[in-house]
């Protein structure tokens, strides 16, 4: 059913007795060949699976996911979109991530609340707005928005803000007008049912336990729900990533580290953008039910255990306190954590391995959610075409080997950094 | 998560910093280059037990070297990094 206003008043009328699911729950089929599995259901391999179908005509595809449809990190981030990155190797790639967002919704016959609402990135020193500067600047030259602010511009746009807190003073911010929010479960739901609608086999609740491989090649996928036969797999698995490779004999320049968000108590509409502090590492943003959106760095050390400690959680609102004091006032309601597969640069990887037949997608550290539709573009060309497609041609698995490394902050191989 | 320093005893995880894993063992100056790309770069990452070095900065600025299983963050124990180094 194609969703749209009449479809919605039609069901109305129905008494919302009528809604089919949005996706087949499928179990992989063991008695066939798929042309491509992907292991993990999340924003990564639906909207691979999306575009493998859609762009590539690829639709004899199997997405095998161990927990349901959102569970992994594609639910658990902060929702925050935008482009404003440094380097060759990343701009183009994520610019036309934000160009696939602006379009999404029609493309998908969704409605995933993509809000260009704006990112704000304050500055808080002289040399900071020197780097920001040679950012915005970098921006503008791969045509993407940027606009260098001024204390009294970032004043006039968010007044509620400690400008001129003693150690941290707001000397203006550098704004992405095109950045800002999506509602990331929505992504994941739309792209299932996408993907699904092409003939794609949706399987929530099934682990993927081996990588078969013959001679080099790799022959399908072992699950809890049998063995499936694959002419290509391809691994989206975030912060499993190390472990599902390990499954190929791949060892990855990727730790496994968790990150925290937190939710405040809802109140009225206060913040209409999405703001970072640069004093620090904190960003905030209000979702549409009202409850104020906020996090701040890693825990620091390894984690498959998808909830941190306090100390880190001290550490957020502190920040919070810092730029905005009138946090103090509100209760968080709820926190959380997601296991990001964090990588030895900051950047991804989306290449071929060295096993025939096998793709890896991988490294999206704690901003892989704005990447979702260009990742899975990029993904789906690789493996249709088995070959890079232009965007993602530095994101190579060997670049570790070769010294092309895409080292956006300069921290070097410090995963617990970037 | 609290680690159990050998001379300052129990102590909070915010006394102290981490540089992540104490697997990877540096390799001979001479030796290949494959070598030193998976001792800077790789990492086997598991799930569950990891050896890790923590810094008591916060404390007796000892370097340790903790055993942590990385799904439950429970502390399998701590020693000192000279006391890790023998076998
Ligand atoms: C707290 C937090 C805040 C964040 N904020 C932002 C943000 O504001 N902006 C941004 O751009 N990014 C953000 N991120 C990062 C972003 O969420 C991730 O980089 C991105 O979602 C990862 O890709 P994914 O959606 O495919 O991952 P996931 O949703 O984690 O998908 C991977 C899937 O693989 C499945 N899987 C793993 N192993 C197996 C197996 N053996 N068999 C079958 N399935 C398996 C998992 O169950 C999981 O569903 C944030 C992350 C967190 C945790
Ligand atoms: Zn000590």
């Amino acid at each position: 059913m194609k969703y749209s206003v009449f479809s919605l008043l039609r069901n109305a009328f129905q008494a919302n007795r009528n809604w089919k699911p949005a996706w087949r729950d499928m179990s992989p089929r063991t008695d066939h060949v798929y042309d491509v599995v992907i292991v993990g259901g999340g924003g990564h391999g639906l909207s691979t699976a999306h575009y493998l179908a859609k762009v590539h005509g690829i639709t004899n595809v199997a997405v095998i996911e161990k927990g349901y449809v959102g569970s992994g990190n594609v639910g658990r981030n902060t929702t925050i979109i935008r482009s404003n990155y440094l380097l060759p190797g990343n701009t183009p790639f994520y610019e036309w991530s934000l160009k696939l967002w602006e379009g999404l919704e029609q493309d998908i016959n969704f409605n995933a609340m993509v809000s260009q609402r704006g990112v704000l990135n304050l500055y808080h020193s002289d040399a900071q707005r020197d780097a920001y500067a040679r950012r915005g600047n970098a921006m503008r030259m791969n045509g993407v928005d940027s606009v260098l602010l001024d204390a009294a511009q970032v004043r006039a746009m968010v007044p509620y803000l400690d400008f001129d807190n003693a150690r941290f003073p707001i000397r203006g911010g550098l704004l992405q007008p095109r950045g800002g929010t999506v509602r990331h479960d929505a992504v994941a739901w739309g792209y299932a049912r996408a993907a699904d609608s092409r003939g794609v086999d949706i399987c929530q609740h099934c682990e993927v336990t081996g990588i078969r491989i013959e001679a080099g090649r790799v022959l399908g996928v072992e699950t809890t729900k049998g063995f499936v036969r694959a002419r290509k797999v391809a691994l989206a698995a975030a912060g499993n990533s190390s472990r599902v490779a390990a499954m190929a004999g791949l060892r990855l320049p990727i730790e496994t580290h968790v990150l925290q968000a937190f939710v405040s108590e809802a109140i009225k509409p206060l913040v209409d953008t999405v703001i970072t502090f640069g004093a620090g590492h904190f960003y905030i943003s209000q979702s549409d039910k009202g409850g104020l959106v906020f996090g701040g760095d890693l825990d620091g050390y390894n984690s498959y255990a998808q909830r941190g400690s306090l100390p880190l959680v001290e550490h957020v609102m502190e920040e919070g306190m810092g730029l905005m004091p009138m946090l103090g006032r509100l209760r968080v309601v709820r926190s959380w954590g997601g296991v990001m597969d964090m990588s030895m640069d900051g950047s991804p990887i989306i290449d071929k391995t060295p096993v025939e037949g096998l793709y890896l997608n991988c490294g999206w550290c704690y901003g892989g959610f704005k990447a979702t539709p260009a990742s899975g573009w990029c993904f789906a060309h690789t493996i249709a075409r088995d070959e890079a497609h232009a965007l993602n041609a530095a994101m190579r698995l060997d670049r570790f080997a070769t010294g092309h490394l895409i080292d956006e902050k300069g921290a070097g191989p410090t995963p617990n950094l970037h | 998560m609290r680690i159990p320093c050998p001379h300052c005893g129990e102590r909070p995880v915010d006394e102290f910093t981490t540089i992540g894993t104490a697997d990877p063992v540096r390799p001979e100056a001479s030796s290949d280059m494959k070598d030193w790309v998976d001792y800077v770069y790789i990492r086997n990452n598991p799930a569950g037990t990891h050896r890790e070095w923590f810094h008591h900065v916060g404390g007796c600025r000892a370097w340790l070297v903790v055993t942590r299983d990385t799904r439950t963050h429970a502390i399998l124990g701590a020693r000192t990094a000279e006391e890790a180094r023998k076998p």
